[in-house]
C-alpha cells in the first residue's frame, strides 16, 4: 500500500516534469539564461540592499565619492571622470552586442564575429580600468575592506564587494563572448541557429544593467 | 515577431536606443559634475537610472517583444525585492536614529577627501560641506 503510494507519488512527479507541455516558447537555453539572470538580480539586489542598510545606519560620514573617484589629467581633478568613462565604455559595448545579435540572426557570420570581439574588447578595457581604480584606492589612498582614511569604514567593504562581484561578471562575460564568437566564426551554429548569440547578449546586457544601478547608487548618490 | 523565429528587428531601433543611453548617462554624470544636491540629486539620478534600465531591458534584452509568460517570469519575482528594500530602509533609519539618540553620535560630520589627506590638489573652491544628506 505504502509501496504503491510512494511509486504513485513518484510517477506523478515524473509525469509532471516530463509532460509534453511548454510554458516558454523560446529555446531552452534562453529560458535558462533568463532564470539565471533573475537569480543574479537577487544576488546583486541583496548586495545593494546591504549597502543601503550600512550606509543608513553608520553614523560616521560617508566618503565623498565624487572626490575620491576624481582623476587629474594634468590640471585640476575632474570629479568621477574615470567612472563616467567606464560607464560610456559599457554602454558602447552593449550597443555592439545588440548589433552582433542582429547580424547573427541575419546569418552574417563575419560581422557577428567582429562585433562580438569588439564587445569583448570593450569589456576587457572596462576590467582594466577597474583594476587601475582598485590599485589607486588600495595603494595610494589606503582604502581597505575594514577601513579607510576618509570616513565610514563600510565604504571599503561595500566598494570591494560590489564592484568586485560586478567585475567578476564582466570578466566571465568577456571569456563567454570570445568563446561564442570563435564558435560562430568556425560555423558551429550554422545548423543549430544563432540563438546562442542572443543568449550571450542577454548576459552581457545584464552586466551593463547592473552597472546602471551601481553607478547610480554607489557612485552618484 | 514570435520568439521561435528569433528576435529580429530593424537596426534603426538599436541605434536610437544606443544614442539615448549615451544621452541619459551624460545627464547622470552632469548631475554630479554640476554638483546638484539634495532631493533634486536623488530625483534626477533615480529618474535617469530607471529610464536607462528600462530601455536596456525592454529593447536590448527584447523583453518588450517576448510573450507574457516569459515577461512575467522575468519581471514578477524581482518585485519581491522592493519589499526587502522597503523594510531595510525603515530599519536603517530607525537604527541610525537610535545611535544618534542613545550613543550620542554626531550625524552631521563631514567626510575627509583625498585633497584633505594629501594636501594640495584643489583648494577652497570645492565646497562639499553641505553634502551627505542621506
Amino acid at each position: 500500500m505504502s509501496e504503491a503510494a510512494i511509486s504513485g507519488s513518484n510517477s506523478t512527479l515524473v509525469d509532471d516534469w516530463s509532460a509534453d507541455k511548454q510554458a516558454y516558447h523560446v529555446p531552452w537555453g534562453k529560458a535558462m539564461m533568463w532564470i539565471f539572470l533573475v537569480s543574479d538580480t537577487f544576488i546583486f539586489t541583496c548586495f545593494l540592499t546591504g549597502y543601503l542598510h550600512v550606509r543608513l545606519t553608520t553614523t560616521d560620514p560617508w566618503p565623498l565619492q565624487s572626490e575620491i573617484f576624481a582623476l587629474s589629467f594634468g590640471g585640476d581633478p575632474i570629479p568621477l571622470i574615470l567612472i563616467a568613462i567606464m560607464t560610456f565604455i559599457l554602454i558602447t559595448s552593449s550597443g555592439t552586442m545588440a548589433l552582433a545579435v542582429n547580424f547573427g540572426y541575419r546569418r552574417d557570420k563575419k560581422k557577428t564575429f567582429w562585433f562580438m570581439v569588439a564587445t569583448a574588447a570593450f569589456g576587457a578595457s572596462f576590467v582594466g580600468m577597474q583594476a587601475f581604480e582598485w590599485s589607486k584606492l588600495i595603494l595610494e589612498e589606503g582604502v581597505r575592506p575594514w577601513g579607510n582614511p576618509f570616513g565610514a569604514p563600510q565604504f571599503g567593504s561595500v566598494f570591494f564587494m560590489i564592484t568586485g562581484f560586478h567585475g567578476l561578471h564582466v570578466t566571465a562575460g568577456v571569456i563567454y563572448l570570445l568563446t561564442v564568437a570563435f564558435k560562430v566564426k568556425k560555423g558551429h551554429y550554422d545548423k543549430k541557429g544563432y540563438e546562442i548569440v542572443e543568449i550571450a547578449g542577454l548576459y552581457w546586457h545584464f552586466v551593463d544593467l547592473v552597472w546602471v544601478f551601481i553607478f547610480a547608487f554607489f557612485y552618484l548618490l | 515577431m514570435s520568439s521561435e523565429a528569433g528576435q529580429q528587428h530593424p537596426l534603426g531601433i538599436y541605434y536610437k536606443i544606443w544614442i539615448l543611453l549615451f544621452v541619459l548617462s551624460s545627464f547622470s554624470y552632469a548631475v554630479d559634475f554640476f554638483n546638484v544636491q539634495g532631493g533634486m540629486r536623488w530625483g534626477l539620478v533615480l529618474l535617469f537610472m530607471a529610464l536607462k534600465a528600462g530601455f536596456i531591458v525592454a529593447i536590448f534584452m527584447h523583453v518588450v517583444w517576448e510573450r507574457m509568460a516569459l515577461v512575467l517570469t522575468i519581471l514578477g519575482p524581482p518585485l519581491v525585492l522592493l519589499l526587502l528594500i522597503g523594510l531595510m530602509s525603515v530599519e536603517g533609519f530607525y537604527i541610525s536614529g537610535a545611535r544618534v539618540q542613545y550613543m550620542g553620535q554626531d550625524p552631521n560630520q563631514v567626510a575627509l577627501t583625498p585633497a584633505d589627506l594629501h594636501g594640495g590638489g584643489h583648494g577652497e573652491e570645492e565646497e562639499h560641506a553641505e553634502e551627505e544628506a542621506h
